[in-house]
């Protein structure tokens, strides 16, 4: 714990409340048959796979790029999931399989 | 008590649709709920933490996300504001369920606050059984999905502290989980612009502002892009439909 108690319940109520405002948003916004703008349905559909991928890279962000091992672990880990998640397209067994090898080559092979 | 002469019967027959259309989300929220009590209690919060942070937040990727935030240093603000952010989907999922959560009386707000992906997925897809009164389904589907997350963030939480295995490098099953959700996204070729943007402009962000600041920046590129790119990605659409 790097944080006070107090500071911790700060956080997760600021993360409650901003969860809880992108679910009430447009029922609030959209309480009769108002069609929303073109420009918000375009977004709508856009966001997702970009979200996500900034989401892969915010994860990691905080891998030491020039320094042994490189990102290698990071690396080899990601493209395991990916090869498993083609193959058997079992999300479950994609995220399990990825991250036990992770763990592997931390604990074990880069440590 | 007058009133279970009637309604068990009903509610019954809702709970039995409900479950089993919710067992894979069963499966991935009592893993990554578990995931997320033991990861939490790694970083120090038991599951007097987890648990009710899992009950007040409910947001798979944000609660994990929000993990890097109780261990960086105190910024509510950016807690609220990348929470927005990485839940702005949920702003989309509310639009399209407008008419279905239209008029279901009690249970309503509780389903506006139970809105996850998963839920989303089921509701707006699998069709309402005969005889089953669609908002009763609905709030089976969500209630579920809403007590797996819970109950397997208190699992992990209570059986994290007797595991006694190295945990290091469970962090990344958060990342797993995003890549995996990415190629889900990959699949369908009119996201690819949009995540090769994503991808791009998050590495731009970081490269720009750095680890601590790269959500806020990658966010703007984003959006600027999705914008700028508006015009071809709608035809696109538009071209394939």
């Amino acid at each position: 714990m790097t944080l006070t108690p107090l500071q911790t319940l700060a956080i997760i109520a600021a993360v409650a409340a901003g969860t809880q405002l992108t679910r009430w948003l447009p029922f609030c916004l959209f309480p009769e048959n108002r069609q929303p703008p073109a420009v918000v349905l375009y977004l709508g559909r856009v966001l997702p796979p970009a979200m996500m991928g900034l989401l892969v890279v915010y994860c990691l962000k905080d891998v030491a790029w020039t320094a042994a091992p490189h990102g290698l672990p990071e690396l080899l880990a990601i493209a395991a999931v990916a090869l498993v998640h083609v193959w058997k397209g079992n999300v479950l067994l994609s995220i399990a399989g990825g991250t036990v090898l992770y763990m592997v080559l931390v604990q074990a092979v880069f440590a | 008590m007058e009133k279970t002469l009637t309604l068990p019967r009903r509610r019954g027959r809702a709970l039995r649709a409900a479950f089993p259309v919710t067992i894979p989300v069963l499966t991935g929220f009592l893993c990554l709920g578990m995931a997320y009590g033991v990861l939490m209690q790694t970083k120090g919060y038991g599951p007097l933490w987890s648990v009710p942070a899992s009950m007040l937040i409910f947001g798979g990727s944000i609660q994990f996300v929000a993990i890097t935030l109780l261990t960086a240093a105190f910024d509510p603000l950016q807690a609220f504001l990348l929470s927005v952010l990485v839940n702005a989907r949920h702003m989309f999922y509310g639009l399209s369920l407008l008419e279905k959560y239209r008029g279901i009386g009690r249970m309503r707000p509780f389903l506006i606050f139970a809105l996850c992906d998963e839920t989303y997925s089921l509701v707006s897809s699998v069709e309402v059984p005969e005889g089953v009164e669609p908002r009763r389904f609905y709030f089976w589907i969500s209630l579920l999905d809403y007590s797996y997350w819970v109950i397997g963030t208190a699992l992990g939480g209570f059986l994290g502290s007797l595991l006694t295995f190295d945990t290091t490098g469970l962090d990344f099953v958060l990342t797993a989980l995003f890549v995996v959700l990415f190629l889900e996204q990959w699949k369908k070729r009119e996201n690819r612009a949009a995540g090769f943007a994503g991808v791009a402009c998050a590495a731009a962000g970081l490269a720009l502002a750095g680890p601590d600041n790269m959500v806020l920046a990658a966010m703007a590129l984003i959006l600027a892009a999705l914008l700028g790119l508006r015009r071809r990605l709608d035809r696109r659409e538009g071209e394939t439909v």
